[in-house]
């Protein structure tokens, strides 16, 4: 069932501030076309994972290697090269839009690079050559379908920073798949969502698996949403891995009980 | 030997003066997160007081230069202070919260307004302060050269001193230090567990403030003569050296100021001294290219 | 009203005493020189400063009675005041006429602010309102760029009108082309004359050296700016904010530090002179040519006037001015102006997305500076006489305040902003010395009142549908 050949592979993943030990010796791999969820207590290193594989942390130590055209070897490489080359896309646990842009204006900074190309570093652009223009009308088609996918047809001209937070959150995962990215990272997606538009994520999500065979991974406290949708799930506790395997596995799992509900104070959630 | 003797005497005094103006930048820095452009224009304002204060004084026929020193000194600190705490009131206060480049562009505003205002009242020539402590002491000659420290420097570095250990005090042992800490630490936390923040924050400016007024002061003593103008180069330079030692590291401040003291006099004697501020603000931008954080400073986590 | 009037007083009376703190010694003494012996002397100004803190008094009062809905005390305090600065009663100074009836206009505009701000609101929102303003702005663009084209024309546009107009439109250019950097890109460059200096000296240098024409040195000028800017940019764009904005104030002085010392190159304090004028189709606009040219009256057979050569100075800034503006226009709507303003908005989300972030603020950058060498060339052109006096930082501050003060990212705005800071001024000679002190004060009022500037109204840059069908 399992690929041979996995989308990441996380390999003895190290990251120190200073004396603290925030991520220790992780290992773990997230497959295409899957959906690898990350969890633990608060506090266990999740989100410093996720800052290390898109290039805001260099690891202080270990290899990440995604594999597409070619293998990249994200430790090396600067934060925008990530999303430009290795095609690494991500949303932030407290949403990070552009709120005085447009939605469509959000979803079309998305495509930076790709209309970069096509405007020829702004020369064909600024004279308004066709090959822009066809460019151009391209990427207003993406980011529709983006919009009817989510269902933000209708607030394409209003200004991001207005819209309802639910609506918020869904534009940050189109923005990320607007970057037509190999893999998918998502810090939290469901965090202060209703029920309802909890629902409405999981089928994005799965969407987003099965629809455009994008890997997924996935920071995330609600339960429900881990169990029902992941296909691999890795848990961490004080920085270190202590479980892996499938979600129905991982819930039985006597360590991951204990990190949840044991007598330290590790918080929980969902 | 002589001559690199004296000059370091001269650095000293006035690295002294560049690190009194620093503590205002670096603490207000530390505080709110903004650079308080206007800074240079308070201590601009401190030497006019003191100016006036001294005139003043000869004008009540106070003879003794301590007293007059101490008088003057006083008054200066404490109506310069209303100054910093004005400025944040009005200009400042009803800004936080709002885009990040707002308070900056405030402070360039309030900057334009003191200078001007200044001018206009006090007029657009240099004034001449006159000399208010005369003679020194010689240290030892050498290579027919000799190394003298007045007794105006003397005085330069012992307020000084005298005043940054009263302040390190302050910071370090009474309440409003520790408000001050914790409101640097996390301005809503802070406010949470009950700190008055704007108290703390004005109070903050008030102290810069006054520092900045001693080094008015001191700047009129040593050079004699003052205008409107020499808030810009000061407060850019006393910047620089807040950069230079860390911003928000007040003995980062002090020993930028010496820093910055010892490359302009340095430069000046033995290089040239038309380039000499080109000097220090090649430091700065070197400095916040490669060390942004200061040689005292703490690094900065970006936070995600 | 009763009960809160003693707090009223009492705050009014704090900031009265806090205004005399603040003025006792500046205001209240001021030094003269008395020879140079002596040193300096007193001019006492203490009646000065009663009379502004009495005003101050009335203000303050003026103002908490309005903003509590006391409209009538507040009408009455207004007026009053307004009438002893405008009225025969000699106050010390001219200055104070003014600061006075101008505490009492404020107080006017306070009182009635809510009701006129409620009735522009409604009027703003009546769809006639909302179609009217549309409307205004699409049109109010056109009707300003026809009365700039027309201007010359006019039968009042004497020669102090032109220089004026010249003037308005050069810093409309600058403030077009740091809007570009700070409006769009959101950098805070407080060293943008450096690149005007540069654009400047290059002309300068060239024409007087090399004999190379106005409109050969213009692009080199630009280009020469452009690498300024990417020189000076590169290594500092990674910086936050407010660092950036004193790396580039410390740039912006080296530059001029080094036009001062460098003497062999720029001739120094004395500055470089005898800069000839642009010229048109090779014609130059002089009475007597010099040899080898020809003027603009023996190509044309137009009898030689003076203004002339104003009027061709007019329409060549107003061509600049609008190549910068077209551009920027045009660039906002490309990926690379799009970015510049996401960049402003968030750098991090930028980076995740992909996009370089040094790469797209240098762009940003170096545009900016080139249009400051452009601008930077004409001036030269036009003043024939050049020195580092011109480059000092106070210019950096104005450019930055038109850009701020329209509204940052706001083209329209910076026109606006343009001949309110530059025209008015001019206009009202009495204000004269207080001019720059209004300046800066206006500079603090805006942040606190109107922090998104004269015309905060963005429009996107590109939508999903070309026209929004009616209702919305």
């Amino acid at each position: 069932m399992r690929a041979d050949v996995p989308l990441i592979d996380v390999e003895h993943l190290t990251m120190r501030f200073g004396g603290l030990l925030a991520v220790d010796d992780v290992s773990f791999k997230a497959q295409p076309r899957e959906i690898t969820a990350i969890i633990g207590p608060n506090g266990a290193g999740k989100t410093t994972v996720f800052n290390c594989i898109t290039g805001f942390y260099k690891p202080s130590s270990g290899r990440l290697t995604l594999r597409g055209d070619r293998e990249y070897l994200l430790e090396r490489m600067l934060g925008h090269e990530i999303g430009q080359q290795a095609k690494v896309a991500r949303t932030f646990q407290n949403i990070r839009l552009f709120p005085g842009m447009t939605v469509l204006e959000n979803l079309m900074v998305a495509q930076h690079n790709k209309l970069m190309r096509a405007s020829g570093m702004s020369i064909f652009g600024l004279l308004g050559l066709k090959r822009y223009r066809d460019a151009e009308i391209e990427a207003i088609e993406l980011a529709r379908l983006w919009l009817q996918r989510i269902g933000l047809v209708d607030d394409a001209d209003r200004p991001a920073g207005e819209l309802p937070y639910g609506a918020q959150r869904r534009l940050e995962i189109a923005r990320a798949m607007c970057t037509e990215p190999r893999l998918l990272c998502l810090d939290e997606p469901a965090a202060g969502l209703n029920p309802r538009e909890s629902a409405a994520l999981n089928e994005l999500l799965l969407s987003i698996r099965n629809q455009d065979g994008v890997g997924v991974l996935l920071i995330e406290h609600d339960m429900s949403v881990v169990m029902k949708i992941s296909d691999h799930v890795v848990v961490l506790d004080y920085g270190r891995k202590i479980a892996e395997g499938p979600p129905d596995e991982v819930q039985r799992d006597p360590a991951v009980i204990r990190a949840y509900l044991g007598t330290d104070d590790g918080g929980t959630d969902g | 030997m002589a001559y690199f003797s004296q000059q370091l005497i001269n650095a000293i005094t006035l690295g002294a003066i560049y690190g009194l103006i620093a503590i205002g930048y670096t603490m207000v820095y530390g505080i709110i997160g903004m650079i308080n452009f206007a800074h240079g224009e308070v201590f601009m304002i401190g030497a006019f007081i003191s100016l006036i204060g001294f005139i003043i004084c000869s004008l009540l026929g106070i003879g003794s230069a301590p007293v007059a020193i101490v008088l003057v000194l006083l008054v200066a600190m404490a109506f310069t202070a209303v100054y910093g705490w004005t400025i944040e009131r009005l200009a400042y206060r009803p800004l936080r919260g709002s885009f990040r480049l707002a308070p900056l562009i405030s402070a360039i505003g309030v900057s334009i307004t003191l200078q001007n205002y200044v001018q206009l009242t006090q007029g657009a020539r240099p004034k001449p302060g006159g000399q208010i402590v005369s003679g020194g002491y010689n240290l030892f000659s050498a290579d027919g050269f000799d190394v003298r420290v007045t007794w105006l420097q003397l005085i330069i570095v012992i307020v000084t001193v005298v005043l940054m250990a009263g302040f390190t005090w302050v910071i370090a042992r009474t309440s409003l230090g520790r408000q001050q800490r914790a409101c640097e630490q996390d301005i809503k936390m802070a406010a949470l567990l009950g700190v008055n923040v704007d108290r703390t924050i004005s109070l903050t400016f008030v102290m810069g403030a006054a520092l900045a007024a001693v080094a008015g002061m001191l700047f009129l003593m040593y050079y004699g003569v003052i205008d409107f103008f020499i808030g810009f180069l000061a407060g850019i330079k006393a910047f620089t050296a807040a950069v230079l030692g860390g911003i928000g590291s007040l003995p980062g401040a002090m020993l930028g100021g010496l820093l910055i003291g010892l490359i302009e006099v340095f430069w000046a004697g033995y290089f040239s001294s038309e380039y000499k501020d080109v000097a220090v603000f090649a430091i700065l931008v070197l400095v916040l290219i490669f060390r942004p954080t200061g040689l005292l400073g703490k690094p900065e986590i970006e936070k995600v | 009203m009763g009960p809160r009037l003693p707090a009223l007083l009492k705050d009014a009376a704090l900031t009265a005493f806090v205004a005399a703190a603040l003025g006792f010694f500046i205001v209240g003494f001021r030094t003269v020189d008395i020879g140079s012996t002596k040193g300096l002397s007193f001019d006492y100004q203490f009646a000065d400063l009663a009379v502004a803190v009495v005003a101050i008094f009335v203000g303050r009062l003026g103002l908490s009675l309005a903003a509590e809905g006391q409209r009538w005390p507040a009408l009455i305090l207004g007026a009053v005041l307004g009438i002893v600065g405008a009225g025969p009663a000699k106050l010390p100074s001219a200055f104070l006429h003014w600061f006075v009836g101008l505490a009492g206009l404020l107080i006017i505009a306070r009182t009635l602010w809510p009701s006129a701000n409620r009735a522009f609101l409604q009027a703003r929102q009546s769809s006639r309102g909302q179609s009217a303003t549309r409307a205004g702005a699409r049109w109010f663009g056109w009707i300003l760029l026809a009365v700039a084209v027309v201007m010359p024309l006019m039968p009042f546009a004497d020669q102090k009108t032109m220089d004026l107009g010249v003037l308005i439109l050069t810093y409309v250019m600058l403030g077009w082309g740091l809007n570009i950097v700070v409006g769009l890109a959101g950098l805070l460059d407080l060293g943008y004359v450096a690149f005007y200096a540069v654009g400047a000296y290059s002309y300068a240098l060239l024409s007087t050296q090399y004999g190379l024409g106005f409109w050969a040195v213009l692009p080199i000028a630009g280009a020469l700016a452009a690498t300024f800017g990417m020189v000076l940019g590169f290594p500092v764009l990674r910086l936050r904010g407010d660092y950036l904005a004193i790396v580039t104030l410390g740039f912006g002085e080296i530059i001029r530090l080094v036009l001062i010392n460098w003497v062999d190159l720029t001739n120094g304090p004395a500055g470089i002179g005898s800069i000839p004028g642009p010229t048109l189709l090779g014609a130059v606009f002089a009475e007597n040519a010099p040899p080898g040219k020809i003027t603009f009256s023996q190509m044309t057979g137009i009898p030689f006037d003076g203004t002339q050569r104003l009027v061709f100075l007019y329409y060549i800034i107003l061509g600049l001015a609008l190549v910068t503006n077209l551009f920027a226009l045009r660039m906002r709507r490309l990926p690379v102006g799009r970015a510049w303003e996401a960049l402003r908005e968030d750098e991090i989300a930028c980076r995740a997305l992909g996009i370089n972030p040094t790469n797209t603020k240098l762009t940003a950058f170096a545009i900016g500076a080139m249009f400051a060498g452009f601008a930077g060339s004409f001036f030269a052109a036009k003043q024939r006489f050049i020195s580092p006096e011109s480059f000092v930082f106070i210019e950096s501050a104005i450019i930055l305040a038109i850009v701020v003060l329209g509204g940052m990212g706001s083209q329209i705005g910076v026109v606006l902003a343009a001949v309110l800071l530059i025209g008015l001024p001019e206009w009202f000679r009495d204000l004269g010395s207080y001019r720059m002190l209004a300046f800066g004060l206006a500079m603090v009022l805006i942040m606190v009142f109107r922090p998104r500037g004269l015309i905060a109204h963005r429009e996107p840059s590109v939508r999903l549908r070309a026209a929004p069908p009616g209702g919305r």
